[in-house]
């Protein structure tokens, strides 16, 4: 029980020490600014640890993060097996092909108005739906192993991307296009020096988004059929066997891939795209 | 030129004839709607004329647009913001085909001419409004042609900067000898450039006088208080009014 | 919207057509076993010769089975009709209570989907007012919230299930927390955004007015967030669904569309699975729709369509 009241009173320390933080002289500098979130961050992990241990819950329900950290070292060598399968067989093959063929669908359907006018309406129709559900289908096609996880990536990257793509090469004003007209300009210089650029941001937010679809997408791709390996397939045996250590564990894996892979396209944004407001702060 | 919109049928412009000789500098004055931008635009071969004839030297618009025989300066500069400014003086002659050292040498010395040569590595963002249009100038003057066609390029910038690139404008055109026609909204504008001044009225646009302009070749900004400028002031006022009037 | 009726018509035609099409080299192997099981002569003979085989190759040598690859039980693909018709034999053929209804186990998935919905999207505006409001909150959670957007949050929904499950709360309300979890994010996010869209402009002319913090929020800010609002309301919607659907994988539930998405991936009924989906994907269009139309009217009501 004593655990209890020293969660709340760190609860409560923490966010004491983070409203003058943030109401400081110091609120807009880059450190405070970092470490705020962070403060808040560690304040749930020690909480949810107290609490779990003052409130003896069983591990069958949720164990604390000192366990998960300790699971978490133990099995690395599973993990990473499992992360190797999901992540770089499944989701990041399906991620490059699928941003590929949608980024050259699209460059096609920008050309011909007609096209652009008909897929464009149905291509945001498809993204909205559960594609998701694809995946008991693309199982059965491709079989048990990685393949029909890319394919699952494949289809969910496949729509955003497109429409994203579609949207910026379609950013350009007027002004822009009529002052290639008076260069004379033939469509191929067009696209490379204009529409191209112009779209980046557009692009780059697509590809943001498909990170994370790509991840998920593998991931519950696997609770529909898996060979004895990957990262969903582990979840759901773990959680047959109640070891729910395992499975956080697996999430911490995850949290760790997608945050990662998000970042590194971000960063390759923020170098294309400087030019951008958004990212000119 | 008749546009088709959705409450029927605009005369852009009708009854228009017009001559500019080489080496002109010519501005067409009206208020909104007169019809002097699309009139440009019809040079520029970005519209098409519903019936008439235009001869840009002694060829349609659209010849002259493809053997690149003009450089076009927009209200706002259109620069891209993914390239310096030296990038977004080069993009004309990288799409012409100029060789890499041609394109070097043009850039250096067309930024020289507008006053932006220390500014060649710098971001459009990082530029004021004035200077952004000066890099756009600098780029229609980048590559050989003999036309230069402008649409209120100083429209959106304080009359100071205005001013001071007037006589920028005047200065270039003495030195590199193009046929420039400028659209403006400004009557001293209009007055203190051109050697020949087109005035226009709307509904439907048409040109209600053409004035050959006294005034010397060479002229500080003081000319504007003189009495010929004054003079040539009035008639194009006169000139504005009466097109205004006949509505 | 109008203008581009016949395009999308086209679109629609040619994607239907390209998967007729494809019916006839997907289930030719399937058709030629049945074929040569009933004692017609197929070329070539025998399934293992047949294996390897291109199945553009197989159709062209065995024409006659084309006709019997539409019509298959358990095909690799089932064709458009095939699927029509099972939805239509499990929607409108079947009493609502029968547990082959989808209609019945839509409204399953829908149930869990709307009950999240709304505990998610209830927290998320009343989280994103928290964030915009105190600046504490807003240093300390915004990161995350932004932060969660890239992590795989569904991968945890069969946790969730299983936990919730032993603690004796099963049914619809484990599946809702999920619906609500993954709608929770976007619309805070989405929120933050539109709450902080006003121009300073206008702002400044309620400072100029001495108006308080509250009018502030419900004349100015609350207003300006609707468009926002809205957007996001479409995607959280769409990710609720999905939720609920996940949520009913793990525990090999036996009611709901994904329950049904599942049995038909074990038992090997395709044509279940894809009618299964369509339903889904039904259900998917008329959630957004429906917020589409709610979105058109609140904001014609506000002038700002």
């Amino acid at each position: 029980m004593t655990l209890v009241i020293f969660a709340f009173v760190f609860w409560l320390a923490a966010w004491r020490m983070n409203v003058v933080l943030a109401n400081s002289a110091a609120s807009e500098t880059r450190l405070v600014k970092l470490v705020v979130p962070v403060i808040f961050g560690f304040t749930i992990l020690v909480v949810w640890e107290l609490i779990v241990r003052g409130l003896n819950v069983p591990l069958v329900i949720l164990p604390p993060p000192s366990i998960i950290a300790e699971t978490f070292l133990d099995k690395l060598p599973i993990l990473w097996k499992d992360f190797v399968q999901t992540f770089v067989k499944g989701a990041l093959s399906g991620y490059l092909i699928g941003c590929t063929a949608a980024m050259a669908l699209a460059i096609l359907v920008e050309r011909f108005d007609f096209l652009r006018r008909g897929l464009l309406p149905v291509g945001n129709f498809l993204a909205a739906l559960p594609i998701i559900g694809t995946a008991p289908i693309l199982v059965m096609w491709f079989g048990f192993d990685w393949h029909s996880k890319a394919a699952v990536v494949v289809v969910m990257v496949f729509f955003p991307m497109i429409i994203n793509t579609v949207a910026g090469l379609s950013e350009t004003t007027a002004m822009q296009r009529d002052l290639m007209k008076t260069y004379s300009a033939d469509p191929w210089q067009g696209f490379i020096k204009l529409r191209l650029p112009a779209a980046m941001p557009f692009i780059f937010n697509g590809l943001k988004i498909s990170t994370t679809l790509a991840l998920i997408g593998a991931i519950v791709a696997e609770f529909f059929g898996s060979p004895t390996l990957g990262m969903g397939f582990r979840i759901s045996a773990s959680i047959g066997q109640l070891a729910l250590d395992m499975v956080w564990a697996e999430i911490v894996v995850a949290a760790i891939a997608g945050s990662a892979f998000y970042g590194i396209v971000a960063i390759i944004e923020k170098g294309v795209t400087f030019w951008h407001p958004s990212q000119r702060g | 030129m008749t546009f088709v919109t959705n409450d029927g049928p605009v005369h852009a412009l009708s009854d228009v004839n017009l001559t500019i000789n080489k080496g002109d500098f010519v501005s067409f004055i009206g208020p909104s709607g007169c019809g002097k931008t699309t009139f440009l635009r019809a040079l520029a071969a970005l519209e098409e004329p519903t019936s008439g004839t235009i001869h840009v030297n002694g060829q349609t618009p659209d010849q002259a647009r493809q053997k690149r025989a003009y450089g076009y300066v927009f209200q706002h500069a259109g620069l891209y913001p993914w390239r310096t400014i030296s990038g977004n003086v080069k993009l004309p002659l990288e799409i012409m085909g100029y060789s890499k050292s041609e394109q070097l040498r043009r850039t250096d010395e067309v930024l020289r001419l507008v006053e932006l040569e220390d500014f060649s590595k710098k971001y459009p963002w990082q530029l004021s409004g004035g200077m952004q249009q000066r890099a756009s100038i600098a780029r229609a003057l980048a590559f050989d042609a003999e036309l230069l066609f402008m649409d209120e390029p100083f429209g959106a910038l304080d009359e100071i900067v205005r001013d001071h690139l007037n006589e920028q404008l005047l200065e270039l055109w003495q030195r590199t000898n193009k046929t420039i026609c400028f659209v403006t909204h400004s009557i001293l504008e209009a007055v203190y450039l051109s050697t020949k001044i087109v005035v226009m009225s709307p509904r439907p646009g048409r040109i209600t006088d053409v004035i050959e302009s006294s005034l010397p070749v060479e002229r500080p900004l003081e000319i504007r208080d003189s009495p010929e400028f004054i003079e040539i002031a009035q008639r194009v006022r006169e000139g504005l009014r009466a097109g205004h009037g006949s509505e | 919207m109008r203008r581009s009726f016949f395009p999308i018509i086209v679109v629609i035609a040619g994607l239907l057509a390209i998967w007729y099409a494809a019916v006839v080299p997907m289930n030719i192997k399937m058709a030629l076993t049945a074929a040569e099981r009933s004692g017609i002569t197929v070329t070539p003979v025998g399934a293992k010769e047949r294996r390897d085989r291109s199945a553009m190759l197989l159709v062209v040598q065995n024409t006659f089975a084309i006709k019997e690859t539409f019509a298959l039980e358990r095909p690799r693909l089932p064709a458009p009709h095939q699927v029509a018709a099972e939805l239509w034999n499990s929607t409108v053929n079947k009493k609502i209570t029968s547990k082959r209804s989808l209609v019945f186990h839509g409204w399953i998935t829908l149930s869990s989907t709307l009950l999240g919905f709304a505990i998610g999207t209830g927290l998320g505006i009343l989280l994103a007012i928290g964030i915009v409001y105190n600046r504490a909150m807003d240093m300390s959670v915004m990161p995350w919230a932004i932060a969660s957007q890239t992590i795989p949050i569904l991968a945890i929904a069969p946790m969730i299930i299983v936990v919730f499950n032993s603690v004796g709360l099963q049914g619809i309300f484990p599946k809702a927390i999920i619906s609500a979890y993954l709608s929770f994010f976007p619309v805070v996010v989405g929120m933050v955004k539109g709450l902080r869209s006003p121009d300073q402009v206008h702002s400044d002319l309620l400072k100029t007015y001495n108006a308080s913090s509250t009018e502030g929020f419900w004349k100015l800010r609350l207003p300006s967030s609707m468009p926002f609002l809205f957007a996001s309301l479409k995607i959280g919607i769409a990710a609720s669904l999905v939720g609920a659907i996940v949520g009913e994988l793990p525990t090999g539930a036996v009611r709901g569309l994904g329950a049904r998405l599942l049995s038909g991936s074990y038992y090997g009924q395709t044509i279940q699975i894809w009618s299964a989906l369509l339903m889904a994907a039904l259900l998917a269009a008329a959630l957004v729709a429906l917020i589409g139309l709610v979105q058109r009217l609140t904001l014609n009501r506000m002038g700002m369509s």
